[in-house]
């Protein structure tokens, strides 16, 4: 087990330094810089302001200097919110992002096998039918659309929830759901049709040869694995909700990381780009492991020593 | 005689498809007693298999349709019973045998839990830890070595056989009076299929269970039958003691089973025979008798009016018209017939006495 931990954590290493090398000259190849703007800046300044960045040097050593700051986990200062710097700026919004991520994957998860499983029992019934519909509708509605709906009707109509802002468990709520649904949609048709496969199986008729009740036969027999492809699909929706939603930290005007993804690329801000590009790819990375951790937990048939003892 | 256990009258099955109502099983008679088996022989779509989940209750509805019939078990008809009172019933009273122990266990759960299971749901008031040392004698029983620490695996550290052995062992959990075994042997190969039948017969001996066997082995049915029914089509073509099936066969379907049977004894220079054609389509059962097409003996009444069950003797039916007075007199064809004789000829060299078998 620590064996195939290290193992893995190397091939993370190995990966990251990819990531970091294609996102360096991807950088350098997208036209602009962090400093181009309307009002265009007299060439000895700009001169000056690529000296203090180190951007005047030729790519190499920048691409050394990005390798070694990386490998330290200091990305340096934004280039374009002066005394800012990156590791700062993902410490303050992140946790807001976390909290959000975490709301939302409950209620993704919950409500998602909640409906798989009823959906699946009832095949081709009418809980079935109405639970793929909310399924499909889940999937289809994008998430602005549905954030506009509620702020309008939840918040504003029937003045349930704040509309906007960060300020407590109460303004999660709203934006958590708008996340959500669309995963929660996925991960109920998963479940449903994770499920009719097994119920298909000859272990599922044998529990009920048994005697077990329905019920009784889907918790300790059919769901634990019927889960096992929806796990494979948690890892990296777990890393894309819990580092935030550009589009719904906007429209509930939350201080999130989403933003930074979007705003530093148009920005050119390099050092953020970066920041955040590792950032992500080292939770992502941790999710696909923790991930095939869990699965040796959930199917013994599976080895993570790799071979035989 | 000894009371019937399992009483079937009548039964007949449906299943809705978009294709148009497929009718798997249709209007099915037979009687199983105490400590007896029963073997339910015939091709790939002739029902058996349907008939047997039937008995369990364990066709999905929709799209199955219990169209008519009862199934006695112990004088209580199942058919019109709820699916709460039924998983009191299964695996206490009637338990399953399933044709692919390969899937047949669950993967993620340990087969002492599978197995410790059955044990608990039916008796209230055994505690955990007897439940855990009944299971280690079962897995004993069924004759798998050291059952301790085979209790703590999973049912991808067992071969085949061994995992076809736990099946028997959570079918055996809670004593039940019938086991139905729908092609338990199937998917084993021969070696471990003739373990699995003399672990059954052994079983039988020891718990007087009476066992349903569905199987298209007719191997097997000779070594393990008391009676035997022969499937076509969703009915019963001929039903008898084994002895009566095999050495006094009245339909020709049977015939056509019994010669297609590889023989290494009688004939072992002649090449593999088979019954021409397929069986019919059941969503259009064809008039008249559902065997006429394939029948080389059919005669213009097969194609219009279905045959009755002829007796031919107290235990012994046949449904064709073949029996019917009328009839021609179609002798057995040569060469099940020389077989048959051999069959004989063989057992009187072992000295087993065949008792009356028909002429």
């Amino acid at each position: 087990m620590i064996k195939f931990i290290l193992k893995r954590l190397m091939y993370i290493v190995a990966a990251l330094f990819v990531i970091v090398t294609l996102t360096f000259f991807l950088m350098r190849i997208a036209p602009g810089s962090p400093f181009a703007s309307e009002k265009s800046l007299p060439p000895e300044i700009e001169a000056a302001l690529q000296e203090e960045y180190g951007l005047d040097n030729p790519w190499y050593i920048q691409y050394k200097d990005y390798l070694v700051s990386t490998a330290q986990f200091d990305f340096g200062e934004s280039m374009k919110y002066k005394g800012r710097s990156t590791n700062d700026m993902i410490a303050e919004s992140f946790p807001i992002s976390l909290t959000l991520g975490i709301e939302a994957m409950i209620l993704a998860v919950g409500l998602g096998v909640l409906v798989g499983v009823v959906t699946a029992l009832y095949h081709n019934k009418f809980p079935d039918y109405l639970g793929t519909t909310i399924a499909v509708l889940g999937i289809s509605v994008p998430s602005f659309i549905l954030a506009g709906l509620l702020q309008y009707f939840v918040g504003l109509k029937w003045q349930l929830l704040p509309i906007s802002g960060w300020n407590g468990f109460i303004y999660s709520i709203m934006p958590a759901f708008a996340i959500a649904v669309t995963h929660m949609g996925f991960i109920a048709k998963l479940v449903r049709s994770s499920m009719l496969e097994q119920n298909s199986s000859e272990y599922v008729k044998m529990a009920r040869a048994k005697g077990l009740g329905k019920w009784t036969t889907v918790f300790k027999h059919t769901l634990r694995n019927a889960l096992l492809p929806v796990v494979t699909y948690l890892g990296p929706l777990f890393a894309g909700v819990i580092t935030g939603s550009f589009i719904v930290e906007q429209i509930f005007a939350i201080p999130g990381l989403g933003k930074y993804f979007v705003t530093s690329i148009t920005n050119r801000d390099y050092t953020v780009i970066m920041g955040t590009t590792v950032f992500y790819s080292i939770i992502l990375l941790f999710a696909v492991l923790i991930v095939d951790i869990i699965y040796g937990f959930i199917d013994p048939r599976i080895n993570l020593k790799g071979g035989k003892k | 005689m000894s009371e019937n256990l399992l009483e079937v009258k009548n039964l007949k099955i449906n299943f809705k498809t978009y294709a148009g109502i497929v009718q798997a099983v249709r209007g099915v008679n037979f009687e199983v007693k105490q400590g007896e088996t029963l073997c339910i022989v015939g091709e790939s779509g002739s029902g058996k298999s349907v008939t047997s989940n039937a008995l369990m209750k364990l066709i999905p509805q929709p799209p199955g349709i219990y169209e008519e019939g009862q199934i006695l078990f112990d004088g209580r008809d199942l058919v019109p019973m709820t699916e709460k009172e039924m998983t009191k019933i299964r695996g206490n009273e009637i338990a399953m045998i399933f044709q692919d122990p390969m899937t047949a266990l669950n993967p993620t759960m340990r087969i002492g839990k599978q197995i410790m299971e059955v044990i608990l749901k039916h008796n209230k008031n055994v505690s955990k830890a007897d439940a855990k040392k009944r299971a280690i004698e079962l897995i004993d029983q069924v004759g798998i070595p050291f059952p301790e620490q085979r209790f703590k695996q999973y049912p991808h550290e067992f071969s085949g056989g061994m995992r076809q052995r736990i099946v028997i062992a959570i079918a055996l959990a809670a004593e039940p009076k019938l086991l139905i075994a729908d092609e338990p042997t199937t998917a084993l190969d021969v070696t471990i299929q003739a373990q699995i039948i003399e672990l059954m017969k052994e079983i039988q001996r020891t718990s007087n269970t009476a066992i349903i066997f569905i199987t298209h082995d007719l191997g097997v049915v000779a070594n393990i039958a008391d009676r035997v029914a022969v499937m076509y089509a969703g009915q019963i073509v001929e039903y008898g003691t084994a002895n009566e099936i095999f050495y006094n066969p009245k339909h020709p379907y049977t015939w056509g089973l019994l010669g297609s049977m590889p023989d290494l004894d009688n004939d072992a220079d002649q090449l593999l025979r088979t019954i021409p054609g397929s069986p019919p389509d059941l969503i259009h059962p064809p008039k008249g008798d559902a065997f006429a097409a394939r029948n080389e003996y059919a005669m213009q009444i097969d194609y219009e009016q279905d045959p009755p069950m002829f007796e031919v003797s107290a235990t012994h039916f046949a449904k064709t018209w073949l029996l019917h007075p009328d009839a021609p007199n179609v002798p057995v064809p040569e060469a099940v017939r020389k077989r048959i004789e051999g069959y004989i000829q063989k057992n009187k060299e072992a000295g087993i006495d065949l008792g009356k078998v028909g002429e």
